[in-house]
């Protein structure tokens, strides 16, 4: 993460040059301290946020920054920076029905964001299939079965305890028939340090490629955003089992701000789609660098 | 789950203790380390400002910098100063003066209530006594049906509740308890945002009418900073007793309980180990400071020992096994009973100095899948074979290996181990007769 770049990024820009003078309040200890303290809180990697501390005293002790909002919009556009690469939109696929996996641990928002998602794509003109492959939790079929009747989204359910390799299979075989554009597949909740479960998470994948060559086409990892540090290991042992396209980060409407997503972006290069931001069926957006970094640090600092 | 952050604390002090004498500079160094080991831990800033302040504050105090003992005094102060955080003793389930007893668990979204719900009223089963369920997430769908299944599987019964009269409900659940010969009452709440204000009204009310003795806080143990702003936003609304860690069982580093600890003073109560429903544990305060410093955790080790395997069949294995009539039979058994006490990798991080064997074994899940493996080979041989392995012919292997989904040379390697351990163990037997042995303490297996 470059503050020099960022800093770059600022200096030519318009408003701060029109606004620079009028808010010129200096950098203060008391004020770096709050900056590394706001970046911390949330949850942004100790090693990145001591990178990014080093860097501003930099600057401010170079004079190349010396006033709050200019620091501010330096490492705003450093943070931007980090999660701007890569495609967020879903992937095209290589045949049809496209085929999207969603994994995660346990109770990181799977069910709801595989809905949420269902959602986006009818309300676009798309017709996409769900496919219920949580065969291991309690009462997880009927869960997204309740919201594909919400969401209006024809289902294609496995059997509890079944086989959630066959479930994907079946609902890519059904979603080639019927003509559906998409299918979405919910898998169960799984932690990444059980081997076993992730071998069943690979083998999940194959059988997806076995029922469409290429499939899967998307495989979602979804975040909890009150999620610390352990997101990143997360994410590279997902990654490292079922190839991850991209992550979706939840529950940002509570107080948490999903800083962990930087250091996922910085080492793995996966790109952040969505945001969870509530449990209605809406409540699930596209992500926007931008406003994330926004919440992530308000103007005023 | 704390192992990470104990290496980086073990590596610090080692670090510091590899110096004569501490200089300012080495204190310097060596808790910028801990700052860094508990920031990656996920423990709050704001309680990792407080605790370096407080151990550097005593290293002074205590003269490290001028003594000859000062790393290890420094050790010392960062331990005491972790067990502080962590609370003394394992603090036991509240009673009721007249029953039931009353449990409610509430908590964020996804953070493991339902299934803590079920864990919970499996242990009390266990100890006698006679649980109800009440399912008062009206809100998740499907949150009813997973309580209800789940209750079921337990042989536990399960009230559900109207969603126009949730608080109410639950009273009159609790009420009838007692007529129907249940001594305790378990209540499974709604996930919900500490600032989403309609809900935690919604949950305020619930525990008003359902007075319970009990209110437990589930917390996911990979929560991040987030996790002291979540938990004092609940505690200021409700009467929380303890908390529950739930998923111990990833690599999270444990930092969310500590904090919360240390931020509101709730003791920790139960840690959810696994996803089946006997994987609670009771938590225990000083063990876990222990075992966050790489010191073992043999208490727990020796109490699922005791659970899960048969002390005379263990004693009858272990003689047949030094009279090398150890069959595969006995093997496959032995496997069922070490599977059933967790994870090997947890296993070997519980006993002292056994941290370090755990991270050289290539890789605890690896060790797992071989166990797994063997199994299969195992319970595709007849009960002829796995007693004499002697009459495993080329063509019996082929049918093993084909049964097992392995191919011939794994077999064969299994077979050889096998052999190799027995002539081991024969010679370890002829010792152990002539007295060379020391008999090895309180092994279970
Ligand atoms: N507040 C909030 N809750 C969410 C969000 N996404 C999911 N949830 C809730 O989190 C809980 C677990 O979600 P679920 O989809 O069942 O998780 P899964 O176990 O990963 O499938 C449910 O109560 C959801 O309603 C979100 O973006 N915001
Ligand atoms: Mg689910």
């Amino acid at each position: 993460m470059s503050i020099d770049a960022g800093l770059a990024k600022t200096r030519g820009s318009f408003l701060s040059r029109l606004f620079g003078r009028a808010a010129d309040r200096p950098v203060t200890p008391e004020w770096l301290d709050a900056l590394e303290e706001t970046l911390l809180r949330s949850d942004i990697s100790v090693s990145l946020v001591d990178s990014v501390m080093l860097q501003v005293r930099d600057v401010v002790a170079d004079r190349k920054a010396e006033t709050v909002p200019k620091v501010l919009a330096a490492v705003r556009e450093a943070l931007v920076a980090v999660l701007e690469p890569g495609e967020r939109a879903l992937i095209a696929g290589t045949g049809t029905p496209r085929v999207i996996l969603v994994v995660g641990v346990n109770g990181s928002g799977k069910t709801t964001t595989a809905a949420k998602l269902a959602k986006r794509l009818r309300d676009a003109g798309e017709t996409p299939l769900l496919a219920a492959a949580d065969t291991f939790r309690a009462a997880a079929i009927e869960q997204l079965e309740i919201w594909a009747k919400r969401v209006e989204v024809p289902i294609v359910s496995g059997t509890p305890d079944g086989d959630p390799a066959a479930v994907v299979f079946d609902a890519v075989q059904a979603g080639i028939a019927r003509g559906n554009t998409t299918v979405i597949a919910d898998t169960a909740g799984r932690l990444h340090t059980k081997g076993h479960l992730m071998d069943e998470l690979s083998k999940i994948v194959k059988v997806a490629g076995r029922a469409r060559a290429g499939a899967p086409d998307e495989v979602l990892l979804v975040l909890d955003g009150t999620t610390g540090q352990n997101a990143i290991i997360q994410a590279r042992q997902f990654t490292e089992t079922a190839q991850v396209t991209g992550i979706v980060i939840t529950k940002l409407d509570g107080t948490a701000k999903g800083g962990a997503v930087f250091a996922i972006a910085d080492e793995l290069k996966l790109p952040v789609k969505f945001l969870g931001v509530g449990e209605k069926a809406e409540d699930l957006v596209p992500m926007d660098p931008r406003a994330f970094v926004n919440a992530l640090l308000p103007a005023n600092g | 789950m704390f192992e990470q952050l104990s290496d980086r604390l073990t590596a610090t002090f080692e670090k510091l203790q590899g110096r004569a004498r501490v200089t300012d500079a080495d204190l310097d160094e060596a808790l910028r380390d801990v700052r860094v080991a508990l920031l990656e831990a996920d423990v709050n800033f704001k309680i990792v400002r407080q605790l370096v302040a407080t151990v550097r504050e005593r290293a002074i105090g205590e003269k490290v910098l001028e003594s000859i003992t000062g790393a290890q005094t420094v050790v010392k102060i960062v331990h005491d100063a972790l067990v502080e955080m962590l609370g003394g003793e394992a603090v036991p389930l509240a009673t009721a003066d007249k029953p039931p007893l009353v449990i409610a668990l509430v908590g964020l979204q996804g953070s493991g209530k339902t299934t803590t719900v079920a864990k919970l009223a499996n242990v009390l089963r266990k100890q006698g006594h006679h649980p109800l369920l009440v399912a008062a997430d009206v809100h998740r769908p499907a949150a009813v049906d997973q309580l209800q299944s789940l209750g079921k599987s337990l042989g536990v019964p399960v009230r559900t509740v109207s969603a126009e009269r949730v608080a109410d409900d639950v009273a009159a659940a609790i009420k009838g308890a007692t007529a129907e010969g249940r001594d305790t009452v378990i209540v499974d709440t709604a996930g919900r945002l500490h600032v989403d204000a309609a809900m935690m009204q919604e949950v305020e009310a619930i525990i008003r009418s359902a007075a319970p003795q009990e209110v437990l806080l589930a917390v996911d143990a990979m929560t991040g900073q987030d996790a002291v702003e979540a938990a004092s936003a609940f505690k200021a609304r409700l009467p929380i007793t303890g908390l529950v860690l739930t998923k111990v069982d990833s690599d999270a580093r444990g930092g969310a309980a500590l904090s919360i600890r240390a931020a509101t003073g709730v003791p920790v109560k139960f840690l959810g180990t696994s996803e089946r429903l006997d994987g609670l544990e009771v938590f225990h305060p000083d063990r876990l400071a222990a075992r966050i410093l790489g010191m073992g955790d043999i208490l727990t080790l020796v109490e699922r020992a005791q659970e899960h395997v048969d002390e005379k069949e263990a004693e009858a294995q272990a003689r047949k096994l030094l009279e090398a009539r150890f069959t595969f039979d006995d093997f496959y058994k032995q496997l069922q009973q070490v599977k059933k006490m967790g994870p090997i990798g947890d296993l070997l991080k519980m006993m002292p100095g056994m941290g370090g064997l755990a991270k050289q074994l290539p890789d605890p899940q690896q060790a797992e899948r071989q166990m797994t493996t063997i199994e299969a080979i195992i319970s595709s041989m007849t009960m002829q074979e796995r007693r004499d392995p002697a009459i495993l012919n080329g063509s019996r292997r082929k049918r093993i290996a084909n049964g097992s989904g392995v191919t011939v040379s794994e077999v064969n390697a299994l077979l050889k181990q096998f052999k190799e351990m027995q002539n081991l163990m024969k010679q370890f037997g002829a010792m152990a007769k002539r007295g060379k042995l020391p008999k090895l303490p309180g092994m279970p297996f």
